[in-house]
Protein backbone atom coordinates (compact mmCIF):
# COMPACT_ATOMS: atom_id res chain seq x y z
CA UNK A 1 0.00 0.00 0.00
CA UNK A 2 2.57 2.50 1.08
CA UNK A 3 4.91 1.25 -1.60
CA UNK A 4 2.43 1.94 -4.35
CA UNK A 5 1.59 5.33 -2.94
CA UNK A 6 5.24 6.24 -2.88
CA UNK A 7 5.69 4.97 -6.38
CA UNK A 8 3.04 7.34 -7.70
CA UNK A 9 3.46 10.30 -5.41
CA UNK A 10 6.90 11.78 -6.05
CA UNK A 11 7.74 11.37 -9.73
CA UNK A 12 4.54 10.82 -11.68
CA UNK A 13 1.32 12.75 -11.61
CA UNK A 14 -1.63 10.77 -10.33
CA UNK A 15 -4.08 10.06 -13.16
CA UNK A 16 -6.98 12.50 -13.19
CA UNK A 17 -10.35 11.83 -11.54
CA UNK A 18 -12.21 13.80 -14.19
CA UNK A 19 -12.38 13.38 -17.90
CA UNK A 20 -10.27 15.86 -19.81
CA UNK A 21 -12.08 19.07 -20.56
CA UNK A 22 -12.54 18.40 -24.29
CA UNK A 23 -14.18 15.05 -23.54
CA UNK A 24 -16.48 16.73 -21.04
CA UNK A 25 -17.23 19.52 -23.43
CA UNK A 26 -18.02 17.29 -26.39
CA UNK A 27 -20.15 14.88 -24.34
CA UNK A 28 -22.17 17.79 -22.94
CA UNK A 29 -22.53 19.31 -26.38
CA UNK A 30 -23.70 15.96 -27.71
CA UNK A 31 -26.31 15.47 -24.98
CA UNK A 32 -27.65 18.99 -25.25
CA UNK A 33 -28.03 18.73 -29.00
CA UNK A 34 -29.55 15.24 -28.68
CA UNK A 35 -32.13 16.56 -26.22
CA UNK A 36 -32.82 19.68 -28.24
CA UNK A 37 -33.16 17.75 -31.47
CA UNK A 38 -35.34 14.97 -30.09
CA UNK A 39 -37.34 16.71 -27.37
CA UNK A 40 -37.22 20.46 -27.60
CA UNK A 41 -37.76 20.91 -31.34
CA UNK A 42 -40.89 18.67 -31.45
CA UNK A 43 -42.39 20.66 -28.60
CA UNK A 44 -41.65 24.05 -30.16
CA UNK A 45 -42.93 22.99 -33.57
CA UNK A 46 -46.37 22.27 -32.10
CA UNK A 47 -46.73 25.93 -31.14
CA UNK A 48 -45.13 27.46 -34.22
CA UNK A 49 -47.32 25.36 -36.53
CA UNK A 50 -50.40 26.20 -34.51
CA UNK A 51 -49.72 29.92 -34.81
CA UNK A 52 -48.53 29.76 -38.42
CA UNK A 53 -51.61 31.53 -39.75
CA UNK A 54 -51.96 33.90 -36.88
CA UNK A 55 -53.90 33.93 -33.68
CA UNK A 56 -57.32 34.10 -35.35
CA UNK A 57 -56.89 30.76 -37.10
CA UNK A 58 -55.53 29.28 -33.89
CA UNK A 59 -58.53 30.46 -31.93
CA UNK A 60 -60.94 29.21 -34.60
CA UNK A 61 -59.32 25.77 -34.39
CA UNK A 62 -59.79 25.55 -30.64
CA UNK A 63 -63.28 26.98 -30.42
CA UNK A 64 -64.68 24.86 -33.23
CA UNK A 65 -67.75 22.98 -31.88
CA UNK A 66 -66.29 19.53 -32.62
CA UNK A 67 -63.06 20.49 -30.89
CA UNK A 68 -65.11 21.74 -27.98
CA UNK A 69 -67.05 18.49 -27.71
CA UNK A 70 -63.75 16.55 -27.85
CA UNK A 71 -62.47 18.65 -24.96
CA UNK A 72 -65.64 18.00 -22.99
CA UNK A 73 -65.44 14.26 -23.60
CA UNK A 74 -61.79 14.19 -22.52
CA UNK A 75 -62.62 16.04 -19.32
CA UNK A 76 -65.44 13.59 -18.65
CA UNK A 77 -63.20 10.58 -19.27
CA UNK A 78 -60.48 12.00 -17.02
CA UNK A 79 -63.09 12.90 -14.40
CA UNK A 80 -64.18 9.27 -14.21
CA UNK A 81 -60.94 7.37 -14.68
CA UNK A 82 -58.61 9.36 -12.43
CA UNK A 83 -60.83 9.23 -9.28
CA UNK A 84 -61.50 5.52 -9.85
CA UNK A 85 -57.81 4.73 -10.09
CA UNK A 86 -57.08 7.03 -7.16
CA UNK A 87 -59.48 5.14 -4.90
CA UNK A 88 -58.08 1.86 -6.18
CA UNK A 89 -54.50 3.02 -5.65
CA UNK A 90 -55.18 4.01 -2.04
CA UNK A 91 -57.05 0.79 -1.27
CA UNK A 92 -54.38 -1.36 -2.90
CA UNK A 93 -51.51 0.37 -1.16
CA UNK A 94 -53.23 0.11 2.24
CA UNK A 95 -53.75 -3.62 1.75
CA UNK A 96 -50.27 -4.23 0.37
CA UNK A 97 -48.20 -1.91 2.55
CA UNK A 98 -49.85 -2.43 5.92
CA UNK A 99 -50.43 -6.17 5.91
CA UNK A 100 -48.45 -9.34 5.28
CA UNK A 101 -50.35 -11.89 3.27
CA UNK A 102 -49.88 -14.76 0.89
CA UNK A 103 -49.61 -13.84 -2.78
CA UNK A 104 -48.60 -10.24 -2.20
CA UNK A 105 -45.82 -10.07 -4.77
CA UNK A 106 -48.09 -11.69 -7.34
CA UNK A 107 -50.66 -8.99 -6.65
CA UNK A 108 -48.06 -6.26 -7.15
CA UNK A 109 -47.01 -7.82 -10.47
CA UNK A 110 -50.63 -8.01 -11.61
CA UNK A 111 -51.21 -4.36 -10.77
CA UNK A 112 -48.30 -3.40 -13.03
CA UNK A 113 -49.65 -5.56 -15.83
CA UNK A 114 -51.35 -2.81 -17.87
CA UNK A 115 -47.96 -1.14 -18.37
CA UNK A 116 -46.77 -4.21 -20.25
CA UNK A 117 -49.77 -4.26 -22.57
CA UNK A 118 -49.39 -2.11 -25.65
CA UNK A 119 -52.06 0.57 -26.19
CA UNK A 120 -53.70 -1.01 -29.21
CA UNK A 121 -53.92 -4.37 -27.45
CA UNK A 122 -55.48 -2.60 -24.45
CA UNK A 123 -58.23 -1.39 -26.74
CA UNK A 124 -58.59 -4.74 -28.45
CA UNK A 125 -59.28 -6.65 -25.24
CA UNK A 126 -62.37 -4.52 -24.61
CA UNK A 127 -63.55 -5.12 -28.16
CA UNK A 128 -63.22 -8.86 -27.46
CA UNK A 129 -65.38 -8.43 -24.35
CA UNK A 130 -68.00 -5.93 -25.39
CA UNK A 131 -67.81 -5.81 -29.19
CA UNK A 132 -70.71 -7.14 -31.23
CA UNK A 133 -68.95 -10.52 -31.60
CA UNK A 134 -67.48 -10.40 -28.10
CA UNK A 135 -68.37 -12.29 -24.91
CA UNK A 136 -71.03 -9.87 -23.71
CA UNK A 137 -71.84 -8.40 -27.12
CA UNK A 138 -75.15 -10.23 -27.67
CA UNK A 139 -76.27 -9.59 -24.13
CA UNK A 140 -75.51 -5.87 -24.34
CA UNK A 141 -77.21 -5.69 -27.69
CA UNK A 142 -80.36 -7.27 -26.26
CA UNK A 143 -80.49 -4.56 -23.64
CA UNK A 144 -79.80 -1.88 -26.21
CA UNK A 145 -76.53 -0.90 -24.58
CA UNK A 146 -73.43 0.05 -26.49
CA UNK A 147 -69.96 0.03 -24.99
CA UNK A 148 -67.66 -0.20 -27.98
CA UNK A 149 -67.78 2.81 -30.32
CA UNK A 150 -69.40 4.72 -27.48
CA UNK A 151 -68.33 6.69 -24.43
CA UNK A 152 -68.27 3.75 -21.94
CA UNK A 153 -65.66 1.99 -24.09
CA UNK A 154 -63.48 5.08 -24.13
CA UNK A 155 -63.74 5.33 -20.34
CA UNK A 156 -62.96 1.63 -19.84
CA UNK A 157 -59.91 1.71 -22.11
CA UNK A 158 -58.60 4.82 -20.34
CA UNK A 159 -59.16 3.28 -16.92
CA UNK A 160 -57.20 0.24 -18.08
CA UNK A 161 -54.16 2.12 -19.39
CA UNK A 162 -53.96 4.44 -16.37
CA UNK A 163 -54.69 1.65 -13.89
CA UNK A 164 -51.30 1.30 -12.11
CA UNK A 165 -50.22 4.96 -11.92
CA UNK A 166 -51.38 5.94 -8.41
CA UNK A 167 -50.88 2.51 -6.87
CA UNK A 168 -47.28 2.13 -8.01
CA UNK A 169 -46.28 5.55 -6.66
CA UNK A 170 -47.97 5.11 -3.27
CA UNK A 171 -47.21 1.45 -2.48
CA UNK A 172 -43.41 1.77 -2.08
CA UNK A 173 -43.68 4.89 0.09
CA UNK A 174 -46.33 3.40 2.36
CA UNK A 175 -44.27 0.22 2.67
CA UNK A 176 -41.27 2.28 3.67
CA UNK A 177 -43.24 4.08 6.37
CA UNK A 178 -44.30 0.93 8.17
CA UNK A 179 -47.20 0.66 10.60
CA UNK A 180 -45.92 2.19 13.86
CA UNK A 181 -47.70 5.52 13.45
CA UNK A 182 -50.98 3.82 12.60
CA UNK A 183 -50.66 1.53 15.61
CA UNK A 184 -50.03 4.53 17.82
CA UNK A 185 -53.12 6.27 16.44
CA UNK A 186 -55.25 3.19 17.09
CA UNK A 187 -53.91 2.89 20.65
CA UNK A 188 -54.88 6.51 21.22
CA UNK A 189 -58.44 5.63 20.29
CA UNK A 190 -58.72 6.63 16.64
CA UNK A 191 -60.87 4.45 14.46
CA UNK A 192 -59.72 3.01 11.15
CA UNK A 193 -60.94 5.88 8.98
CA UNK A 194 -59.48 8.51 11.29
CA UNK A 195 -56.15 6.69 11.27
CA UNK A 196 -56.13 6.59 7.51
CA UNK A 197 -57.36 10.15 7.08
CA UNK A 198 -55.20 11.92 9.68
CA UNK A 199 -52.10 9.73 9.88
CA UNK A 200 -51.52 7.70 6.73
CA UNK A 201 -52.79 10.02 4.04
CA UNK A 202 -50.79 13.12 5.12
CA UNK A 203 -47.65 10.98 5.09
CA UNK A 204 -48.11 9.90 1.50
CA UNK A 205 -49.89 12.94 0.11
CA UNK A 206 -47.10 14.00 -2.26
CA UNK A 207 -46.76 10.53 -3.68
CA UNK A 208 -50.53 10.43 -4.19
CA UNK A 209 -50.42 13.77 -5.96
CA UNK A 210 -47.51 12.59 -8.09
CA UNK A 211 -49.46 9.51 -9.13
CA UNK A 212 -52.53 11.59 -9.91
CA UNK A 213 -50.50 13.98 -12.09
CA UNK A 214 -49.07 11.12 -14.15
CA UNK A 215 -52.45 9.39 -14.29
CA UNK A 216 -54.12 12.57 -15.48
CA UNK A 217 -51.55 13.22 -18.20
CA UNK A 218 -51.86 9.72 -19.56
CA UNK A 219 -55.66 9.73 -19.35
CA UNK A 220 -55.89 12.97 -21.34
CA UNK A 221 -53.37 11.93 -23.95
CA UNK A 222 -54.13 8.25 -24.47
CA UNK A 223 -54.43 7.56 -28.16
CA UNK A 224 -53.87 3.94 -29.19
CA UNK A 225 -56.29 2.23 -26.83
CA UNK A 226 -58.96 4.87 -27.21
CA UNK A 227 -58.69 4.92 -30.99
CA UNK A 228 -59.55 1.20 -31.12
CA UNK A 229 -62.73 1.49 -29.05
CA UNK A 230 -64.02 4.95 -29.90
CA UNK A 231 -65.15 4.53 -33.49
CA UNK A 232 -64.13 8.14 -34.22
CA UNK A 233 -67.64 9.56 -34.25
CA UNK A 234 -67.21 13.29 -34.61
CA UNK A 235 -68.68 15.32 -31.79
CA UNK A 236 -69.59 12.15 -29.91
CA UNK A 237 -66.79 9.72 -29.17
CA UNK A 238 -63.74 11.76 -30.14
CA UNK A 239 -61.30 12.67 -27.42
CA UNK A 240 -58.76 15.48 -27.95
CA UNK A 241 -55.99 13.24 -29.35
CA UNK A 242 -58.42 11.56 -31.74
CA UNK A 243 -59.68 14.93 -32.87
CA UNK A 244 -56.08 15.95 -33.57
CA UNK A 245 -55.65 12.86 -35.72
CA UNK A 246 -58.79 13.56 -37.75
CA UNK A 247 -57.86 17.18 -38.37
CA UNK A 248 -54.33 16.20 -39.37
CA UNK A 249 -55.55 13.53 -41.78
CA UNK A 250 -57.84 16.12 -43.36
CA UNK A 251 -54.77 18.30 -43.99
CA UNK A 252 -56.21 20.89 -41.63
CA UNK A 253 -52.78 21.35 -40.08
CA UNK A 254 -53.31 24.65 -38.30
CA UNK A 255 -56.39 23.40 -36.48
CA UNK A 256 -54.70 20.07 -35.74
CA UNK A 257 -51.71 21.78 -34.18
CA UNK A 258 -53.92 24.31 -32.40
CA UNK A 259 -55.78 21.52 -30.63
CA UNK A 260 -52.50 19.65 -30.14
CA UNK A 261 -51.03 22.73 -28.49
CA UNK A 262 -53.59 22.34 -25.70
CA UNK A 263 -52.19 18.88 -25.06
CA UNK A 264 -48.63 20.19 -25.31
CA UNK A 265 -49.47 22.84 -22.72
CA UNK A 266 -50.87 20.10 -20.53
CA UNK A 267 -47.59 18.23 -20.96
CA UNK A 268 -45.61 21.31 -19.91
CA UNK A 269 -47.81 21.84 -16.86
CA UNK A 270 -47.40 18.16 -16.04
CA UNK A 271 -43.62 18.43 -16.27
CA UNK A 272 -43.48 21.48 -14.03
CA UNK A 273 -45.88 20.00 -11.47
CA UNK A 274 -43.98 16.72 -11.56
CA UNK A 275 -40.65 18.43 -10.94
CA UNK A 276 -42.07 20.45 -8.04
CA UNK A 277 -43.71 17.42 -6.43
CA UNK A 278 -40.57 15.34 -6.91
CA UNK A 279 -38.68 17.98 -4.97
CA UNK A 280 -41.29 17.81 -2.19
CA UNK A 281 -40.98 14.03 -2.05
CA UNK A 282 -37.18 14.26 -1.79
CA UNK A 283 -37.56 16.91 0.87
CA UNK A 284 -40.04 14.97 2.98
CA UNK A 285 -38.16 11.66 2.73
CA UNK A 286 -34.90 13.34 3.70
CA UNK A 287 -36.66 14.77 6.76
CA UNK A 288 -38.32 11.46 7.55
CA UNK A 289 -35.87 9.94 10.09
CA UNK A 290 -35.88 12.99 12.36
CA UNK A 291 -39.65 13.36 12.38
CA UNK A 292 -40.14 9.67 13.11
CA UNK A 293 -37.62 9.54 15.92
CA UNK A 294 -38.53 12.76 17.67
CA UNK B 1 -48.25 -25.06 12.46
CA UNK B 2 -51.34 -23.26 11.34
CA UNK B 3 -51.18 -22.15 7.76
CA UNK B 4 -52.60 -18.68 7.44
CA UNK B 5 -53.29 -16.46 4.48
CA UNK B 6 -52.46 -13.35 6.46
CA UNK B 7 -50.25 -12.54 9.41
CA UNK B 8 -52.06 -11.09 12.38
CA UNK B 9 -52.22 -7.30 12.50
CA UNK B 10 -54.02 -4.78 14.69
CA UNK B 11 -54.73 -2.46 11.77
CA UNK B 12 -58.29 -2.59 10.42
CA UNK B 13 -59.53 -2.58 6.87
CA UNK B 14 -57.67 -5.54 5.41
CA UNK B 15 -60.76 -7.30 4.14
CA UNK B 16 -62.28 -4.17 2.66
CA UNK B 17 -59.18 -2.88 0.89
CA UNK B 18 -57.90 -6.23 -0.36
CA UNK B 19 -61.39 -7.23 -1.42
CA UNK B 20 -61.86 -4.04 -3.37
CA UNK B 21 -58.36 -4.28 -4.86
CA UNK B 22 -58.87 -7.83 -6.09
CA UNK B 23 -62.38 -7.08 -7.35
CA UNK B 24 -61.35 -3.98 -9.28
CA UNK B 25 -58.20 -5.65 -10.61
CA UNK B 26 -60.20 -8.63 -11.84
CA UNK B 27 -62.84 -6.48 -13.45
CA UNK B 28 -60.57 -4.01 -15.24
CA UNK B 29 -57.42 -5.99 -15.94
CA UNK B 30 -57.79 -9.74 -15.51
CA UNK B 31 -61.17 -10.29 -17.16
CA UNK B 32 -60.27 -8.52 -20.43
CA UNK B 33 -56.86 -10.19 -20.60
CA UNK B 34 -58.49 -13.57 -19.99
CA UNK B 35 -60.82 -12.85 -22.88
CA UNK B 36 -57.78 -12.28 -25.08
CA UNK B 37 -56.13 -15.53 -23.97
CA UNK B 38 -59.31 -17.58 -24.41
CA UNK B 39 -59.97 -16.08 -27.81
CA UNK B 40 -56.50 -16.99 -28.98
CA UNK B 41 -56.67 -20.55 -27.60
CA UNK B 42 -60.11 -21.10 -29.10
CA UNK B 43 -58.53 -20.31 -32.44
CA UNK B 44 -56.38 -23.40 -32.44
CA UNK B 45 -52.75 -23.73 -33.38
CA UNK B 46 -53.16 -24.25 -37.17
CA UNK B 47 -55.35 -21.19 -37.57
CA UNK B 48 -53.03 -19.13 -35.38
CA UNK B 49 -50.06 -20.20 -37.45
CA UNK B 50 -51.88 -19.52 -40.69
CA UNK B 51 -52.63 -15.94 -39.55
CA UNK B 52 -49.16 -15.27 -38.26
CA UNK B 53 -47.28 -16.75 -41.19
CA UNK B 54 -49.14 -14.57 -43.67
CA UNK B 55 -46.46 -12.47 -45.40
CA UNK B 56 -48.04 -9.16 -44.43
CA UNK B 57 -48.26 -10.09 -40.75
CA UNK B 58 -44.79 -11.54 -40.82
CA UNK B 59 -43.37 -8.40 -42.46
CA UNK B 60 -45.06 -6.09 -39.97
CA UNK B 61 -43.85 -8.08 -36.96
CA UNK B 62 -40.33 -8.21 -38.32
CA UNK B 63 -40.38 -4.48 -39.02
CA UNK B 64 -41.67 -3.74 -35.51
CA UNK B 65 -38.98 -5.81 -33.84
CA UNK B 66 -36.16 -4.46 -35.99
CA UNK B 67 -37.11 -0.82 -35.62
CA UNK B 68 -37.76 -1.17 -31.88
CA UNK B 69 -34.34 -2.77 -31.44
CA UNK B 70 -32.61 -0.08 -33.51
CA UNK B 71 -34.36 2.71 -31.62
CA UNK B 72 -33.54 1.11 -28.27
CA UNK B 73 -29.92 0.86 -29.36
CA UNK B 74 -29.80 4.54 -30.35
CA UNK B 75 -31.38 5.36 -27.00
CA UNK B 76 -28.93 3.18 -25.12
CA UNK B 77 -25.99 5.11 -26.60
CA UNK B 78 -27.54 8.59 -26.63
CA UNK B 79 -29.39 8.11 -23.35
CA UNK B 80 -26.23 6.89 -21.67
CA UNK B 81 -24.30 9.99 -22.66
CA UNK B 82 -27.23 12.23 -21.64
CA UNK B 83 -27.56 10.52 -18.26
CA UNK B 84 -23.80 10.70 -17.75
CA UNK B 85 -23.71 14.43 -18.43
CA UNK B 86 -26.77 15.13 -16.29
CA UNK B 87 -25.26 13.29 -13.32
CA UNK B 88 -21.59 14.17 -13.66
CA UNK B 89 -21.24 17.57 -15.26
CA UNK B 90 -22.56 21.02 -14.65
CA UNK B 91 -23.75 23.08 -17.54
CA UNK B 92 -26.15 25.96 -18.08
CA UNK B 93 -29.87 25.15 -18.00
CA UNK B 94 -29.08 21.68 -16.72
CA UNK B 95 -32.22 21.46 -14.62
CA UNK B 96 -34.41 22.36 -17.54
CA UNK B 97 -32.75 19.72 -19.68
CA UNK B 98 -33.22 17.26 -16.86
CA UNK B 99 -36.92 18.03 -16.58
CA UNK B 100 -37.28 17.89 -20.38
CA UNK B 101 -36.22 14.26 -20.43
CA UNK B 102 -39.68 13.29 -19.18
CA UNK B 103 -41.41 15.09 -22.03
CA UNK B 104 -42.15 11.90 -24.03
CA UNK B 105 -43.99 10.56 -20.96
CA UNK B 106 -46.06 13.71 -20.67
CA UNK B 107 -46.65 14.60 -24.30
CA UNK B 108 -49.55 12.63 -25.80
CA UNK B 109 -48.28 10.31 -28.51
CA UNK B 110 -50.56 11.75 -31.19
CA UNK B 111 -49.02 15.18 -30.63
CA UNK B 112 -45.47 13.90 -30.82
CA UNK B 113 -46.45 11.97 -33.93
CA UNK B 114 -47.73 14.93 -35.94
CA UNK B 115 -44.94 17.12 -34.63
CA UNK B 116 -42.14 14.72 -35.58
CA UNK B 117 -43.73 14.18 -38.99
CA UNK B 118 -43.84 17.93 -39.62
CA UNK B 119 -40.21 18.38 -38.59
CA UNK B 120 -38.81 15.61 -40.74
CA UNK B 121 -41.12 16.10 -43.74
CA UNK B 122 -39.35 17.56 -46.77
CA UNK B 123 -40.71 21.03 -45.95
CA UNK B 124 -39.98 20.77 -42.23
CA UNK B 125 -37.24 22.31 -40.10
CA UNK B 126 -34.91 19.36 -40.29
CA UNK B 127 -36.39 17.63 -43.30
CA UNK B 128 -35.53 20.43 -45.71
CA UNK B 129 -31.86 20.21 -44.75
CA UNK B 130 -31.86 16.47 -45.21
CA UNK B 131 -33.70 16.85 -48.53
CA UNK B 132 -30.66 18.65 -49.95
CA UNK B 133 -28.70 15.44 -49.61
CA UNK B 134 -31.65 13.40 -50.86
CA UNK B 135 -32.25 11.88 -47.46
CA UNK B 136 -35.87 11.18 -46.73
CA UNK B 137 -36.71 9.98 -43.25
CA UNK B 138 -40.50 10.26 -43.06
CA UNK B 139 -42.71 7.55 -44.53
CA UNK B 140 -39.85 5.12 -44.27
CA UNK B 141 -38.43 2.75 -41.72
CA UNK B 142 -36.27 5.60 -40.40
CA UNK B 143 -39.34 7.61 -39.51
CA UNK B 144 -40.54 4.75 -37.33
CA UNK B 145 -37.13 4.60 -35.68
CA UNK B 146 -37.21 8.34 -34.97
CA UNK B 147 -40.62 8.09 -33.31
CA UNK B 148 -39.57 5.07 -31.26
CA UNK B 149 -36.38 6.83 -30.18
CA UNK B 150 -38.41 9.81 -28.99
CA UNK B 151 -40.76 7.56 -27.03
CA UNK B 152 -38.06 5.39 -25.45
CA UNK B 153 -35.47 7.99 -24.42
CA UNK B 154 -36.73 8.68 -20.87
CA UNK B 155 -36.69 4.98 -20.02
CA UNK B 156 -32.94 4.71 -20.60
CA UNK B 157 -32.04 8.04 -18.96
CA UNK B 158 -34.27 7.56 -15.93
CA UNK B 159 -32.98 4.03 -15.26
CA UNK B 160 -29.36 5.06 -15.66
CA UNK B 161 -29.44 8.23 -13.56
CA UNK B 162 -29.88 6.55 -10.14
CA UNK B 163 -27.29 3.92 -11.04
CA UNK B 164 -24.77 6.62 -11.94
CA UNK B 165 -25.58 8.63 -8.82
CA UNK B 166 -25.02 5.57 -6.64
CA UNK B 167 -21.50 5.02 -7.96
CA UNK B 168 -19.01 5.51 -5.17
CA UNK B 169 -16.33 8.02 -5.91
CA UNK B 170 -13.90 6.03 -3.75
CA UNK B 171 -13.76 3.22 -6.30
CA UNK B 172 -12.68 5.64 -9.01
CA UNK B 173 -10.17 7.25 -6.67
CA UNK B 174 -8.76 3.85 -5.84
CA UNK B 175 -8.46 3.02 -9.53
CA UNK B 176 -6.71 6.32 -10.19
CA UNK B 177 -4.35 5.73 -7.27
CA UNK B 178 -3.47 2.37 -8.74
CA UNK B 179 -2.49 4.14 -11.92
CA UNK B 180 -5.52 3.64 -14.13
CA UNK B 181 -6.15 6.35 -16.65
CA UNK B 182 -9.64 7.74 -17.06
CA UNK B 183 -10.61 5.38 -19.85
CA UNK B 184 -9.40 2.34 -17.90
CA UNK B 185 -11.32 3.51 -14.83
CA UNK B 186 -14.42 3.84 -16.94
CA UNK B 187 -13.97 0.55 -18.71
CA UNK B 188 -13.08 -1.62 -15.72
CA UNK B 189 -14.65 0.18 -12.74
CA UNK B 190 -17.69 2.17 -13.85
CA UNK B 191 -18.90 0.19 -16.86
CA UNK B 192 -19.32 -3.21 -15.12
CA UNK B 193 -21.36 -1.59 -12.35
CA UNK B 194 -23.86 0.16 -14.58
CA UNK B 195 -24.33 -2.55 -17.22
CA UNK B 196 -27.47 -3.99 -15.54
CA UNK B 197 -29.10 -0.56 -15.47
CA UNK B 198 -28.17 0.11 -19.08
CA UNK B 199 -29.57 -3.24 -20.20
CA UNK B 200 -32.75 -2.65 -18.17
CA UNK B 201 -33.21 0.74 -19.81
CA UNK B 202 -32.59 -0.79 -23.22
CA UNK B 203 -35.16 -3.51 -22.56
CA UNK B 204 -37.76 -1.03 -21.34
CA UNK B 205 -37.27 1.22 -24.35
CA UNK B 206 -37.48 -1.83 -26.61
CA UNK B 207 -40.73 -3.01 -24.99
CA UNK B 208 -42.21 0.44 -25.28
CA UNK B 209 -41.21 0.63 -28.93
CA UNK B 210 -42.85 -2.72 -29.70
CA UNK B 211 -46.24 -1.52 -28.56
CA UNK B 212 -46.03 2.10 -29.62
CA UNK B 213 -48.78 3.24 -31.95
CA UNK B 214 -49.79 6.89 -31.68
CA UNK B 215 -46.58 8.59 -32.68
CA UNK B 216 -45.72 6.09 -35.41
CA UNK B 217 -48.88 6.03 -37.54
CA UNK B 218 -48.30 9.59 -38.65
CA UNK B 219 -44.65 9.33 -39.55
CA UNK B 220 -44.46 5.82 -40.98
CA UNK B 221 -46.67 6.22 -44.05
CA UNK B 222 -48.32 2.86 -43.26
CA UNK B 223 -47.48 1.04 -46.48
CA UNK B 224 -48.31 -2.67 -46.19
CA UNK B 225 -45.23 -4.90 -46.26
CA UNK B 226 -42.97 -1.88 -45.97
CA UNK B 227 -43.78 0.53 -43.15
CA UNK B 228 -46.76 -1.09 -41.49
CA UNK B 229 -46.13 -1.83 -37.82
CA UNK B 230 -47.81 -4.63 -35.88
CA UNK B 231 -50.06 -2.34 -33.81
CA UNK B 232 -51.42 -0.74 -36.94
CA UNK B 233 -52.07 -4.12 -38.52
CA UNK B 234 -54.17 -5.05 -35.47
CA UNK B 235 -56.35 -2.02 -36.12
CA UNK B 236 -56.56 -2.78 -39.84
CA UNK B 237 -57.65 -6.34 -39.07
CA UNK B 238 -60.24 -5.05 -36.63
CA UNK B 239 -61.64 -2.71 -39.23
CA UNK B 240 -61.95 -5.69 -41.59
CA UNK B 241 -63.83 -7.52 -38.78
CA UNK B 242 -61.04 -10.09 -38.61
CA UNK B 243 -61.09 -10.50 -34.82
CA UNK B 244 -59.08 -13.73 -34.95
CA UNK B 245 -56.29 -12.15 -36.96
CA UNK B 246 -56.15 -9.12 -34.70
CA UNK B 247 -56.04 -11.37 -31.64
CA UNK B 248 -53.20 -13.45 -33.08
CA UNK B 249 -51.00 -10.39 -33.61
CA UNK B 250 -51.99 -9.03 -30.20
CA UNK B 251 -50.87 -12.30 -28.62
CA UNK B 252 -47.47 -12.01 -30.31
CA UNK B 253 -47.07 -8.45 -29.01
CA UNK B 254 -48.27 -9.36 -25.54
CA UNK B 255 -46.06 -12.44 -25.23
CA UNK B 256 -42.99 -10.57 -26.43
CA UNK B 257 -43.49 -7.72 -23.99
CA UNK B 258 -43.93 -10.28 -21.18
CA UNK B 259 -40.69 -11.93 -22.24
CA UNK B 260 -38.95 -8.55 -22.15
CA UNK B 261 -40.49 -7.87 -18.73
CA UNK B 262 -39.19 -11.22 -17.51
CA UNK B 263 -35.74 -10.34 -18.83
CA UNK B 264 -35.87 -7.04 -16.93
CA UNK B 265 -36.75 -8.87 -13.71
CA UNK B 266 -33.93 -11.35 -14.28
CA UNK B 267 -31.55 -8.45 -14.92
CA UNK B 268 -32.53 -6.80 -11.68
CA UNK B 269 -32.17 -10.07 -9.80
CA UNK B 270 -28.76 -10.57 -11.42
CA UNK B 271 -27.53 -7.11 -10.47
CA UNK B 272 -28.71 -7.43 -6.85
CA UNK B 273 -27.02 -10.84 -6.67
CA UNK B 274 -23.83 -9.27 -7.97
CA UNK B 275 -23.99 -6.56 -5.34
CA UNK B 276 -24.52 -9.19 -2.66
CA UNK B 277 -21.59 -11.19 -4.04
CA UNK B 278 -19.29 -8.17 -3.76
CA UNK B 279 -20.45 -7.10 -0.31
Amino acid sequence: MTASQQRIAPGRMMPPLQESSWVRWSLTAFSCSFLILFLFVPLVVVFTEALRKGFGAYWAGITDPTAWSAIKLTVLVVGISVPLNLVFGLAASWAIAKFEFWGKSLLITLIDLPFAVSPVVSGLIFVLLFGIHGWFGKWLDAWGLQVIFAVPGVVLATVFVTFPFVAREVIPLMQEQGTEQEQAALTLGANGWQTFWYVTLPNVRWAVLYGVILCNARAMGEFGAVSVVSGHIRGKTNTIPLHVEILYNEYNFVAAFAVASLLALLALVTLVAKTLVERRIHYSTSLEPTTVES
Amino acid sequence: MVWRLKKHSVLPGFGLTLGFTVFYLSLIVLLPLTALCLKSTSMGWPQFWETVSHPRVWASCRLTFETAATAALINAVGGFIVAWCLVRYDFPLKRIFDAMVDLPFALPTAVSGISLTTIYASSGWIGQWLARWDIKLVYSRWGIIIAMTFIGLPFVVRTLQPALEDLEKENEEAAACLGANRWQTFRFVIWPTIIPALLTGFAMAFARGLGEYGSIVFISGNMPMKTEIASLLIITKLEQHDLAGATAIAVILLVSSFVVLLCINLLQWWSSERVRGVA
